[in-house]
């Protein structure tokens, strides 16, 4: 492990990859603090440019910072503005913005930055411990365990949608890996569902996919029904905390720290899973006068989802890098960013190509150290992009998505698509149809498809299930993950109905 | 009928066209040796049909229920919103991708963003006008001089 860490530590700190990460860092705030524009959209337009680089370890390293920035500017947003700027975010605007309101707003705002520091750099010690090991495991897998694997993460996304959620997450991702069968299949490269137009011979772009779900969506709800984007004042000052606060919300930090990564590993439950639950349960434990301030602006209400968020951010890179599986949306757009650099994630990666591995990790500790140093002096002046009119911010927001989609593709129908995907998605957020399970299934529908093929030839049909015990464990997690919400949904029904008979 | 399960049924409708398309007319021209394939390239869009259409069935049919969301927009009262600066603004988009390589980025990407503005009720020319052009400028300058992607700045007819 050391000799990795000096691997990674010569390649993070040459001076290309110093500047990539502090440039990552500084695009993403910027732009994760405006309201439309998640970590998934800034890293899919930012894809062309890192792409164009070459160098896979600086792309990731670039792409590993924008991720950073846009986590940390979206809670920006969420405290001064009460407008998150993402999903992942939401729930550090339920205290954050109270602050703000009292005058608080420079401490919130520290607060957040040595919560996020803290959560993303413990997150990124754990990924240093766990994710040798479990690649290790991996490297025992097989194209029929991957298969299963895949499912299983597919279903834990399902499972993780919340009550009266689990079918209609479910089937968008069985859209998602519909979707991904259009174009030139796996097998004999055979074009399928293509329609006879020669655009769709490729498949769907998947950064046009990743616009159309995501921003374009949120640009258009911004649209319909402004939300004031005004503060309360643009003055920020009193960025100290005292002795007594940092000693509260200490526990909260290495409490939230280890909860959020091991959250974010679950495919699936990505850091808006991990912040809520990470404020529920710092709620929950938090002694009954405490209990009482949180939502009116309690540091430890702010403290748990910013730790939590931002762990789990580093946590989702645990099946990325040692599974080749990505568990969240931005994950997804990471692995296909690196695809496209020719570099296969998965357990082979630290044999492989060890110095990509390594200059992640240590690059996430320089980029977490960034933001701290960085981001803290400068918030008082990365706020003002939030001055930016409304009437000017949006034609920008649309013009990037549509710009993301044809800079990838540089084909003029892909354009045609976003807008009509964008349309669909609109359609189906009215109705709290989860997004991401879509460009999950499609990120991940070719390889799962690979692999079922490769099993399906090995063992000449799909004897595979039964004769592997690994293989058809993992099938029954993933059958159990997805008929368990609708079990304990309807006995806990049950158990309402009697209470209410005996009344 | 509430909105997700028209939703639910449109999907189901998709399915079905869907898994027709892998069950009735993918392995008619499948050359001799790839049937011999234990896999077929349309296995698992036939697997996919199937689990589609069963898991729409479930929402259509409402085994599910879930409680009632607060959601943040409402669409039965989607006419009371800026519905159409929504529809508006979705139509420039179109023509932008319709204009974007016949009249060069320069000039489509100007227009797009002067009226992008102006259909959200913005009215001053003068702030307008300069931001839309050194914002197209300057993208255009990034894109194709600093990433190398080649995108016609002008319109064809004067050897954009």
């Amino acid at each position: 492990m050391l000799e990795g860490l000096l691997i990674g530590l010569t390649t993070a700190m040459s001076l290309q990859n110093l500047l990539m990460v502090i440039a990552g860092c500084l695009i993403g705030t910027f732009i994760g603090m405006l309201p439309g524009l998640g970590p998934m959209s800034i890293i899919a337009i930012m894809i062309p440019v890192a792409i164009s680089m070459g160098d896979p370890s600086a792309a990731l390293i670039l792409l590993a910072g924008v991720y950073y920035g846009a986590i940390f500017g979206g809670s920006t947003s969420s405290i001064l503005l009460n407008a998150p700027g993402v999903a992942g975010t939401v729930a550090s605007s339920f205290d954050g913005y109270p602050m703000a309101r009292q005058g608080q707003a420079g401490k919130a705002l520290t607060i957040a930055a040595i919560a996020s520091f803290a959560g993303g750099t413990i997150g990124a010690l754990l990924l240093m411990i766990f994710a040798p090991a479990l690649s290790s495991v991996a490297l025992l897998f097989h194209s029929a365990e991957y298969f299963a694997l895949m499912v299983v993460g597919l279903s834990a996304i399902a499972a993780f949608a919340g009550t009266g959620q689990v079918a209609k997450a479910m089937i968008m991702a069985i859209l998602g890996l519909i979707m991904a069968t259009v174009g030139e299949g796996a097998l004999f490269n055979l074009p399928r569902f293509t329609m006879g137009i020669m655009d769709l011979q490729s498949g769907f772009g998947f950064i046009t996919l990743a616009m159309a779900m995501f921003a374009l969506p949120e640009a258009l709800f911004l649209v319909l029904k402004p939300k004031d984007l005004q503060g309360d004042d643009g003055e920020i000052k009193d960025l100290r905390i005292t002795g007594s606060e940092a000693k509260a919300i200490a526990p909260v930090i290495g409490r939230q720290s280890l909860q959020g990564f091991f959250i974010g590993v679950l495919p699936g439950a990505g850091a808006t899973i991990a912040s809520f639950l990470g404020y529920a349960v710092e709620r929950n434990i938090a002694p009954k006068h405490e209990q009482d301030e949180f939502g009116k602006g309690s540091i430890k209400g702010l403290a748990a989802p910013e730790t939590a968020n931002n762990a789990a951010c580093t946590g989702s890179f645990v099946p990325l890098l040692t599974l080749g599986i990505p568990g969240s949306g931005t994950t997804a757009i990471l692995l296909g960013a690196l695809i496209a650099l020719n570099v296969t994630p998965g357990p082979r990666l630290m044999i492989d190509e060890p110095q990509i591995f390594w200059a992640v990790i240590m690059s996430m500790f320089i980029g977490n150290l960034v933001l701290l140093i960085l981001n803290l002096p400068l918030i008082p002046y990365i706020a003002r992009i939030l001055a930016v009119p409304r009437n000017y911010l949006i034609p920008f927001i649309l013009f990037f998505t549509l710009m993301g989609a044809y800079i990838g593709q540089n084909n003029a129908t892909e354009l045609l698509l976003l807008v009509g995907f964008g349309i669909c998605a609109t359609a189906l957020k009215f109705e709290d149809y989860p997004l991401a399970p879509l460009l999950i299934g499609f990120i991940l529908g070719g390889m799962m498809e690979d692999n079922f093929a490769r099993s399906m030839q090995l063992y000449d049909g799909v004897a595979f299930i039964w004769e592997r015990p690994m293989t058809l464990a993992l099938l029954v997690i993933a059958a159990i993950l997805v008929l368990l919400p609708s079990y304990r949904a309807r006995r806990a029904k049950a158990r309402a109905e009697g209470v209410a008979e005996g009344d | 009928m509430a909105l997700d399960r028209w939703i639910a049924l449109v999907l189901l409708g998709v399915c079905l066209t869907y898994g027709y398309a892998a069950w009735f007319t993918m392995d008619a021209s499948l050359a001799p040796f790839m049937k011999r394939n234990p896999i077929w390239p349309s296995t698992f869009p036939k697997v996919l049909s199937v689990l589609g259409i069963l898991t729409t069935l479930v929402i259509l049919l409402g085994f599910e229920k879930g409680e009632a969301k607060e959601a943040d927009i409402d669409y039965h009262r989607l006419t009371e919103y800026h519905l159409g600066q929504a529809l508006l603004l979705l139509g420039l988009m179109v023509v932008y991708a319709l204009c974007l390589r016949p009249m060069g980025f320069l000039i489509s990407t100007s227009a797009f963003l002067i009226l992008g503005s102006y259909i959200l009720g913005e009215r001053k020319w003068h702030i307008m006008l300069p931001v839309a052009l050194i914002a197209a400028f300057s993208i255009w300058f990034l894109v194709q001089e600093v990433l190398g992607i080649y995108m016609r700045p002008l319109p064809g007819f004067i050897g954009g």
